[in-house]
């Protein structure tokens, strides 16, 4: 998202928003006329409370309740813990949480999280781009996709005890998606350590995908030369496709896309307009050009 | 009820107050469509015609949930917008299936009364057992608006299909009389 500096509270972030800007290497001028700022109201850019970010959240390994993360990963031990890096590589690697956080300094990137079910928060992640961490491996040329998987471990997470989904929780991205500047890995949130029932210790976030397509706690990242079929794709789907790029105009076939609600808005408050890719559409429209995004859902 | 007030009062209601209020009145609008049909399957095995008392009683409460439910949609989240509206209607399984069962509670509200129930005699019986449809229409409707079925939805079906098989059984056993 592209942020006004004066619309945002917390004064805290304002510094590391600065870096954001720069690091996203936004032109100054083109933000202050962004169309996507203007037809969202002044409200919609500010961050989301800390509260809403860490309790309401879908988390399905911890139940399907919005509440259930937070409320059922409270004990949940995520150290030690690694990620391996496998599939067509010249080399397969395996990295611990310590040595990625020393490679990979995190920085503060403020997103727009769309949830596929219509709800948004504006969220403050703390992360490093996954270029970085992928090309540490240095995939081949069969390398078309990137698959991640996320941890199993039906002792401490309760919803894997039902076959909800497929578990472990799969999803993946396109090569060059997976390579993009804006998709990252994320470490923490408001300046802390990654809470549990946000995908302790790490996960994915792909900002003009929706929320469903950042794994959490990933554990085995590989690259692969077909496209893989996530978790939600087996689930259903007609409902899920491999790209869920958040797009106003191509409706979930249960229910509408074309507007979301903000949450920790009062009960007046009205719905806003979905943003075509969120709001990252100049960033990654790019990526998709010639392709029928109805087809390619 | 009375915490969905407060809540609302207190804001309390969390981070999507307004998809808090309208699932409140859609699950309760469930609820008392289930206690509705537990009232004859009650008056059966407890051999007493208590209960059938209370089943107009909470068959209004149905309407009246199902009533505050639609209304919270239309005008809450949808600011009495009718063209998007509409465009779910008419487009969207689950939104369509939830009108169709409030519009068959109209007639249901309507002919409520003693009055209606001397007017229509047998005929009323007749248009009551639209409470099945709509029982059904409901289930399907939370279904399908949830991302799974698990496990919500799939309780109330399960409530909904033990609550009809009441009805099969007990066709049967006074077929057999």
């Amino acid at each position: 998202m592209k942020i006004l500096s004066s619309q945002i509270t917390p004064e805290k972030i304002y510094k590391n928003r600065r870096k954001f800007i720069k690091q996203l290497g936004l032109a100054s001028g083109a933000m202050y006329f962004s169309p996507g700022l203007i037809s969202n109201s002044k409200s919609a850019n500010n961050l989301t409370d800390y509260n809403y970010v860490t309790t309401y959240n879908n988390y399905y390994e911890f139940g399907t309740g919005k509440s259930d993360p937070a409320q059922y990963s409270k004990d949940f031990i995520s150290d030690p813990w690694s990620i391996t890096i496998d599939g067509e590589v010249d080399r397969k690697i395996t990295l611990s949480m310590d040595e990625i956080k020393k490679m990979f300094p995190s920085e503060e990137r403020i997103y727009r999280l769309r949830c596929v079910e219509g709800w948004s928060m504006v969220i403050p992640w703390m992360g490093f781009p996954l270029n970085k961490l992928l090309e540490k491996a240095n995939p081949n040329s069969k390398a078309k996709y990137v698959e991640f998987e996320s941890v199993l471990d039906p002792e401490q997470m309760r919803g894997q005890r039902y076959p909800i989904l497929d578990w472990p929780y799969k999803e993946g991205l396109r090569i060059d998606e997976a390579m993009h500047p804006l998709t990252i890995m994320v470490t923490g949130l408001y300046g802390k350590e990654l809470p549990n029932q946000n995908g302790s210790p790490i996960r994915l976030m792909v900002p003009w995908k929706y929320g469903f397509k950042s794994a959490k706690a990933i554990v085995k990242i590989s690259f692969v030369e077909k496209m893989p079929t996530s978790s939600w794709m087996k689930a259903s789907p007609r409902e899920y496709g491999f790209y869920s790029n958040v797009n106003p105009k191509v409706d979930h076939p249960r229910w509408s896309q074309a507007t979301e609600r903000v949450i920790g808005e009062g009960i007046l408050s009205p719905r806003i307009p979905t943003l075509m890719f969120n709001g990252y559409e100049e960033e990654v429209a790019h990526l998709y050009k010639d392709m029928d995004l109805r087809k390619f859902y | 009820m009375c915490s969905i007030v407060y809540q609302i009062f207190y804001n309390k209601l969390g981070a999507e107050p307004v998809d808090k209020i309208i699932n409140h009145f859609g699950e309760w609008t469930l609820i008392f469509i289930f206690l509705t049909l537990s009232m004859s399957p009650l008056k059966k095995i407890t051999n007493s015609t208590v209960w059938i008392k209370f089943r107009r009683m909470l068959g209004l409460f149905v309407f009246f949930y199902a009533s505050i439910h639609l209304l919270s949609y239309v005008g809450l989240d949808y600011r009495f917008d009718f063209q998007p509206i509409l465009n779910d209607v008419l487009k969207k399984k689950f939104v369509f299936i939830g009108f169709a069962a409030w519009l068959l509670l109209i007639p249901l509200a309507i002919t409520s009364s003693n009055k209606m129930m001397k007017i229509l005699k047998h005929n009323w019986k007749k248009i009551h057992r639209l409470i099945y449809v709509i029982g059904i229409f409901g289930v399907l409707h939370f279904i399908w608006l949830s991302k799974t079925i698990f496990f919500k939805p799939l309780i109330f079906l399960v409530i909904l299909i033990i609550l009809l098989l009441f009805r099969v059984s007990f066709r049967r056993s006074s077929s057999k009389v």
